[in-house]
């Protein structure tokens, strides 16, 4: 038998909390953390974002005791992932222990905004994701998953096999990104933003909202089944039609459905947690996906509503709120969806859905013609 | 058993001019014009493998998903971010541009290639500190995890200016990987060669 991969500890920092309980449990109450922003720095467009408080996150690492010179980037993965750590018990300075981290921009704002007494070369992901390895004493060279929007999903896919490889026991995966005036004139520029909180799968849904958060998975080897969470399979897949916008088919996207769902025990599926950013054409092609992989009946929910699009550690922080979801048999409502509007009728709503089961599938995609999907079970 | 060494084509900005190499040797793609330095630097080193193991294309309409593209490097997209950068620095000189955004995500150049070549495969980009060849084989041998992946092309690819770039392509099976010390080795000369 292959090891048996599962989720042993997590944590979210996010404007909705700072632990998984504290964000499930705003998220459940229908709390958002989007707000509307009328200039940032030289952008004068309107727009929506989650944006976390420096301070609280500042107070944050002064109560775990995280001292040294940082950049809000680094801060936030400390932050997320010592916590993490701590509740795993795992001993992080072991040479049996991976870091992975994902983000698609890391410290990107030193390139307009170089800080006192941080090196340069922390523009660099994997000397930044070095500072997190340095903090924890970890002897390995620390590996940053950068394959933009879907880099949290593959981040825990590479930790599934590195861990089923036998070289190491635990892996620590950390996903965040900082929404600096960088990303966001970027999508500003490709029309991809909403001045208003955004609609997934919403008939009138007009672009996405940007977020940050940083979220932490700590996943364990063994020989055996345990009870607990077990991450069971992933896939990655590329649509090969274009690098910026998503395959009309769903080519990719359906690829990762169809290979995730060999392992999946249908009758088990609780719901699909999709990518939902609420741009026309992302939500439209995931519902083309889902109808030709015979989901078009199995709940589907979405998190943007609450968090925004938090890049690098969207498929991290939504696959943790998964779990706590499917154990509280809960289907999210989806935040901003009202009315049908997409081409196949996925099974979505704005009001909180009971649900049966023990697993589900986490879905993304994103620029590079990039599609991810990973199944989670609930082992009693 | 002996093992064939990889074939593999390193490429630097010493040593090569992306511009001429795609007008003598590829030419029938202009999508390459409006690349950044990375993902040119992909794309010519991929075609150039493909030419000297002499691999066709998937004929039509035909895509494959039994290839994987995993590339590694150190600086990512710092050349386009640097790029990008530069037009949103100044306020009264604020021209964000989408054509120049969407190369800031590394991964864009295995995007390229795939579409290049009709894959369907995984694609994943791996920033590392430095090239690592044992750390690489790790990576790749754990890409096979993936039942559906038969081959994959395999690299490092680096730029952090418009006119400096570092880029090797090989080709790699599951028997190659299944011995993950040789395929370091392997690796290991290949990274030899990136700045000569």
């Amino acid at each position: 038998m292959d090891r048996v991969i599962r989720c042993i500890a997590d944590n979210v920092v996010s404007p909705l909390g700072l632990d998984s309980r504290s964000n499930y449990d705003s998220v459940k109450a229908g709390r958002s953390g989007l707000a509307r922003y009328e200039s940032m720095a030289n952008i004068t467009t309107p727009f929506v974002l989650s944006r976390v408080d420096r301070k609280v996150i500042d107070d944050l690492c002064g109560r775990l005791g995280i001292k040294g010179n940082y950049t809000f980037f680094e801060k936030f993965l400390l932050c997320s992932s010592l916590q993490a750590v701590r509740d795993s018990g795992i001993d992080a300075s072991s040479d049996r222990v991976l870091f992975i981290v994902s983000t698609t921009k890391g410290n990107v704002s030193l390139l307009g905004q170089p800080e006192d007494g941080i090196d340069k070369e922390r523009v660099l992901l994997a000397k930044a994701a070095r500072q997190v390895t340095n903090y924890f004493g970890n002897p390995n060279n620390p590996i940053v998953v950068c394959n933009a929007c879907i880099s949290g999903v593959c981040a825990q896919i590479e930790a599934m096999r590195a861990l089923r490889s036998g070289r190491y026991d635990y892996a620590v995966v950390i996903g965040a990104d900082e929404q600096s005036p960088f990303i966001i004139s970027g999508f500003l520029s490709f029309k991809a933003i909403s001045d208003e909180p955004c609609r997934p799968f919403d008939k009138d849904r007009k672009g996405l909202n940007l977020g940050e958060c940083a979220a932490t998975v700590v996943l364990a080897a063994s020989d055996v089944r345990k009870s607990g969470w077990e991450l069971v399979c992933g896939a990655i897949r590329n649509d090969a039609n274009h690098i910026s916008g998503p395959s009309r088919t769903g080519e990719g996207s359906y690829l990762c459905l169809m290979e995730v769902l060999k392992e999946c025990r249908r009758q088990e599926l609780a719901f699909v947690n999709v990518h939902g950013t609420a741009t026309a054409y992302n939500d439209e092609m995931e519902s083309i996906a889902l109808y030709r992989a015979g989901l078009i009946d199995v709940p589907v929910t979405g998190l943007k509503g609450y968090y925004g699009h938090t890049m690098g550690a969207a498929g991290i922080m939504e696959s943790i709120l998964s779990m706590y979801a499917v154990r509280d048999n809960t289907v999210l409502a989806t935040r901003g969806y009202n009315e049908q509007g997409t081409t196949y009728p996925v099974s979505v709503s704005n009001v909180t859905r009971e649900c049966k089961g023990s697993e589900f599938i986490k879905l993304l995609s994103g620029f590079g013609g990039s599609n991810a999907a990973l199944l989670y079970r609930f082992e009693e | 058993m002996e093992r064939k060494a990889l074939d593999y084509v390193a490429l630097n900005q010493g040593n090569a001019n992306l511009t001429e190499l795609y007008r003598a040797h590829i030419g029938d793609w202009p999508k390459f014009f409006k690349m950044d330095t990375l993902s040119k630097a992909g794309f010519v080193a991929s075609e150039l493998l493909f030419k000297k193991i002499g691999e066709k294309r998937p004929e039509g309409d035909g895509f494959i998903q039994n290839r994987a593209i995993v590339l590694f490097g150190s600086t990512a997209s710092l050349c386009a971010d640097r790029n990008y950068q530069e037009t949103i620095q100044d306020k009264d000189n604020y021209y964000p541009s989408p054509a120049l955004f969407v190369y800031t995500l590394p991964n864009i150049v295995t995007g390229e290639i795939a579409i290049r070549n009709h894959y369907r495969g995984e694609t994943s980009f791996y920033v590392l500190e430095e090239p690592d060849a044992a750390q690489m084989a790790f990576h790749l041998a754990c890409a096979f995890q993936d039942r559906v992946t038969d081959s994959i092309l395999a690299g490092w690819v680096d730029s952090s200016r418009n006119d400096d770039f570092q880029v090797f392509m090989t080709l790699i099976n599951r028997a190659d990987a299944a011995d993950t010390e040789w395929l370091a080795s392997q690796l290991q000369l290949m990274i030899n060669n990136l700045n000569k």
